[in-house]
């Protein structure tokens, strides 16, 4: 199968790779790349633990093929968490996760919306995160976080 | 689940680069716009193409304008687009309103209208928009463009008016006439993300007119055309939904599936026209429920 060259900037440091057609950036991230934030859950776009920002956008990234990725700015749980957004502190204050699989998709839907709006009402947050399945904490820890880091 | 397939992927700068990869590759061409479906479907080998053709690239498809007197919503438009386009919520709060239940956010970011209408699945919550709208489906192939309109656009599950070789360049949303108000319904098994065991898109115009069109509970989305012919003229009034509410049967062909089972479709159906048509006949007065807002 015939290899696509693409260049993207990965965390702020540009990038060139081969990707293989059928690979999904998902893959191209976790597999060939290296970073581990994004995990694999369902697969098929249901559960958003694979979300990553795709110019400043989440998505599902078991959804994009790779070579999609060319010319885009790609930004993981990995860049965020060099220096812990006021969003992370709320989150970990309160335990907002437990096992933590879906904490990288939720922490990425929640900086979206926080980014596009300042103060968002209750309902706009659980829209937010609607697509980020949580098995763990029952969701209400997590809204309270994004809550509280929104009123600072 | 990896892609097993393999394929070429091909991204196109222009239309007729587009038009000749589609032309020369025919039936085993996949076209990929959000690719929320197409992974899926080449994911579960329900789709294997030789080549994917990204029409991302393309700049006639992106566009998202007033086009004289009708919204011109570009292929490669996606779901997000719609919900933040002020165009949009104020001359087609219908369109805004489904957009607004598709799947979810990271989703809707990538997902398109034009994706929606290809994919053509029973429940899509873009039939009721498109059929309520009168919208007109902009279809290019090798030997020129044509149109199809939404209610001649879907043929079956997972099937459209669209012929191999051909490529949707948009959908031409004319604007009412008259001053119009919306409700889309969408029951799912929860609040959030999920497909609609029954989907209903309401209009009200100022004239007394209505146009009702269901997702979800026949193999087609479609109008509800003797609803419609039973409200004509007529204000919304308790006695007038019992009369509709008798028609549901005849308008709707539900089925038991994983997500309900066909008594359930069928009952919650007349309770969604029941509470669609007051929700949106409340708008257009100006009163009633903000837009966006839960209603079942
Ligand atoms: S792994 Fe991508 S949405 Fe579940
Ligand atoms: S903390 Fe375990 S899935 Fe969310």
């Amino acid at each position: 199968m015939k290899k696509v060259p693409i260049e993207f900037k990965l965390n702020g440091v540009k990038r060139r790779f081969e990707a293989a057609p059928n690979d999904t950036l998902l893959e191209m991230l976790r597999d060939r790349l290296g970073i581990k934030s994004p995990k694999t859950g369902c697969d098929r776009g249901d559960c958003g633990t694979c979300t990553v920002l795709l110019d400043g956008r989440t998505v599902r990234a078991c959804l994009v093929l790779a070579p999609e990725a060319d010319g885009c700015e790609i930004e993981t749980l990995e860049n965020i968490s060099k220096k812990p957004s006021p969003l992370q502190k709320e989150f970990s204050k309160r335990n907002s996760f437990q096992c933590g699989f879906c904490a990288p998709g939720v922490v990425l839907s929640a900086t979206e919306l926080l980014r596009k709006h300042k103060k968002p009402t209750r309902p706009e947050i659980q829209e937010a995160i609607a697509g980020n399945l949580c098995r763990c904490t029952g969701y209400s820890p997590i809204i309270e976080a994004i809550e509280a880091a929104s009123k600072k | 689940m990896p892609i097993t397939c393999e394929f070429e992927y091909l991204k196109p700068k222009t239309l007729p680069e587009a038009l000749g990869l589609l032309a020369r590759h025919g039936r085993k061409a996949a076209v990929l716009a959000g690719g929320t479906d197409l992974l899926v479907w080449m994911k579960e080998g329900l789709r294997e193409p030789e080549a994917v053709v990204d029409v991302k690239g393309l700049k006639e498809l992106r566009k998202l304008e007033m086009k004289g007197s009708a919204l011109h919503v570009g292929a490669a438009v996606t779901f997000t687009q719609l919900l933040e386009s002020k165009l949009v919520r104020e001359k087609l709060p219908l369109l805004w309103e489904c957009a607004r239940t598709v799947a979810s956010c990271g989703v809707r970011n990538r997902a398109t209208l034009a994706g929606n209408l290809c994919s053509a699945v029973p429940s899509l919550d873009g039939g009721p928009a498109v059929l309520a709208y009168d919208a007109v489906v902009l279809v290019q192939g090798a030997k020129g463009r044509r149109e199809v309109s939404a209610a001649d656009w879907f043929v079956g599950p997972k099937r459209t008016a669209l012929k191999d070789g051909e490529l949707v360049l948009g959908v031409r949303f004319p604007l009412p006439k008259r001053r119009h108000a919306s409700c889309y319904l969408k029951l799912g098994r929860y609040r959030g993300e999920d497909l609609a065991q029954v989907g209903l898109g309401v209009l009200a115009l100022a004239d007394d007119s209505y146009r009702l069109a269901f997702c979800a509970v026949g193999p087609v989305p479609a109008r509800a055309k003797r609803i419609e012919a039973a409200l004509k003229g007529h204000k919304v009034t308790d006695e007038l939904l019992w009369k509709v509410q008798e028609l549901v049967a005849q308008e709707i062909s539900p089925i038991t599936d994983i997500r309900s089972s066909k008594e359930y479709r069928l009952h919650m159906a007349k309770v969604m026209v029941e509470r669609g048509l007051k929700a949106a006949a409340a708008r257009l007065a100006g009163e009633g429920p903000a837009l966006g807002e839960e209603i079942l």
